[in-house]
């Protein structure tokens, strides 16, 4: 059940200083924390829906009679961009088939929840809805996973698996492009993260709107690269969108947590800097790097499995011998992954057995009983 | 003596026994203007259920930075923050934005 936020009923009288900087003629309900402008309600609508339109246009995201797959979670992001992104389609044609694609981690308690909140989504936007579970593509939902690997590793697992799960979900629905809700907040996280972990490789690529592997057929993008997560909450506020706000009943990633922590309190002394820190992000320009040596003729590779290759030639946009997924390795890191697991499920099943069902919800609940 | 409509939004309704919505009547000794300062001192008082929960809504005496907070849809910070003085009517929301998205 969705319950939109109550409306205030009262009647203000407005002073002239409270008056929307763009229109003048409403009172101002917000401070743009990109540069510090008042505006009001409608204003705060139109430049919000107009700075991702110029975002698409400039950056040529979308082609005309494309197919794409929003990454819809029932969350803030993904619901204010399925919205957005239909609302733009229709005003500024573009021309675009908009799918909404969820993935159903199978986490009872949290997953459950969030794809109703898609399902209703679907129900108001009249957009199709494909969903891919984990259980279907892995043979493993992630309460099993956890049961059988810890809670400490979740977000290990689920971030490897989910990446591929979007891009198969994609494909399932011969779609080539995925579009995600990553905010400027999540953005300029990353690049902080980066940075913090000394990860320059990744940082590099981090900042990009538009991303594809070579030898990929899928690529994505983040419209959303330049909205502050701030603006993105107050516009389903105002427009009364109906999205699901809980937080994963696993353990959530301690590093991002503290680096989010430290965003949010520098954004109150200084609400530009997430814009800033995206832009040192994108303006960083690695050295370029030295072109490998070619191995000796002798130099052979050992598998994770023990078996040895002949040859070494590393191709960007290798594939995984088992799945046939993108990977720079023999074996993909899921398939790495589930290796490890499927040694470690349980040879002998109890009939209708259900402890894993809902094991994080549980063991939350039993972390709060108090005597 | 005043009335209000209270509303913890974007999950932050955990703390206050999962209820979204308070309509209440706040009356403190010795007051006659209430301000949302002791607004929030009050919900600290009366609605958190665990004391652990305090530091979720508040990071030195004031909202912990990632709550919005709403006064009749305005950004508080165009109202004067805690120093607005409440009316009969007014809705005062608090919506986390720190969770996925």
């Amino acid at each position: 059940m969705f319950t939109p936020p109550t409306d205030p009923k009262k009647s203000v009288k407005v002073k002239v200083s409270q008056l929307c900087e763009l229109c003048h003629a409403r009172k101002a309900v917000m401070k743009r924390p990109k540069n510090l402008q008042r505006i009001c309600k409608e204003c705060f609508f139109s430049v919000f829906e107009t700075e991702i339109h110029n975002t698409i246009v400039s950056n040529n995201l979308f082609h005309r009679g494309e197919r794409i797959a929003v990454g819809a979670s029932g969350g803030k992001d993904s619901t204010v961009l399925a919205y957005v992104l239909k609302l733009l389609n229709d005003r500024h044609d573009y021309g675009v088939e908009i799918v909404l694609l969820s993935i159903d981690e199978g986490i009872v308690g949290y997953r459950d929840d969030s794809l109703a909140t898609v399902k209703r989504n679907q129900v108001q936007y009249d957009l199709p809805l494909e969903i891919v579970s984990y259980k279907d593509l892995y043979n493993w939902t992630m309460d099993e996973i956890v049961a059988c690997a810890g809670i400490r590793n979740s977000c290990t697992y689920c971030g490897v698996f989910r990446r591929q799960a979007l891009d198969r979900g994609a494909a399932k629905l011969g779609i080539k492009h995925v579009v995600t809700g990553h905010n400027a907040d999540d953005m300029a996280e990353t690049v902080l993260m980066n940075i913090l972990r000394g990860d320059v490789a990744r940082l590099e690529k981090s900042t990009s709107i538009l991303t594809q592997s070579s030898g990929s057929p899928i690529k994505r993008s983040k419209p959303f690269k330049y909205s502050y997560q701030k603006e993105i909450v107050l516009y389903a506020h105002y427009k009364k969108l109906d999205y699901f706000s809980t937080e994963c009943s696993y353990a959530p990633e301690a590093f991002r947590g503290t680096a989010r922590e430290l965003m949010k309190n520098l954004e109150a002394i200084r609400p530009s800097c997430i814009i800033d820190i995206i832009h040192s992000g994108e303006s960083l320009k690695l050295k370029p790097k030295r072109a490998k040596k070619a191995p000796p003729p002798s130099h052979m590779e050992i598998r994770p499995d023990g078996s040895v290759s002949l040859q070494n030639e590393f191709i960007d946009g290798n594939r995984c011998e088992r799945c046939g997924y993108l990977s720079s390795n023999k074996i993909c890191k899921a398939c790495m992954l589930l290796e490890g697991l499927e040694q470690n499920r349980a040879k002998i099943q109890l009939e209708k057995d259900s402890t894993t069902e809902g094991a994080a919800k549980l063991s939350r609940t039993l972390e709060k009983l108090q005597f | 003596m005043v009335r209000v409509i209270i509303e913890f939004l974007g999950g932050l309704d955990v703390i206050v026994k999962k209820q979204r919505q308070y309509k209440v009547d706040v009356q403190l000794d010795g007051k006659d203007e209430i301000n949302v300062g002791d607004l929030i001192q009050w919900i600290v008082d009366n609605l958190i259920e665990h004391e652990g929960d305090v530091n979720v809504f508040l990071e030195n005496d004031s909202i912990r930075p990632g709550i919005l907070t709403l006064i009749n849809d305005t950004d508080w910070e165009l109202e004067g923050e805690k120093e607005y003085v409440l009316e009969d009517g007014d809705v005062v929301s608090f919506t986390s934005t720190l969770h996925g998205g």
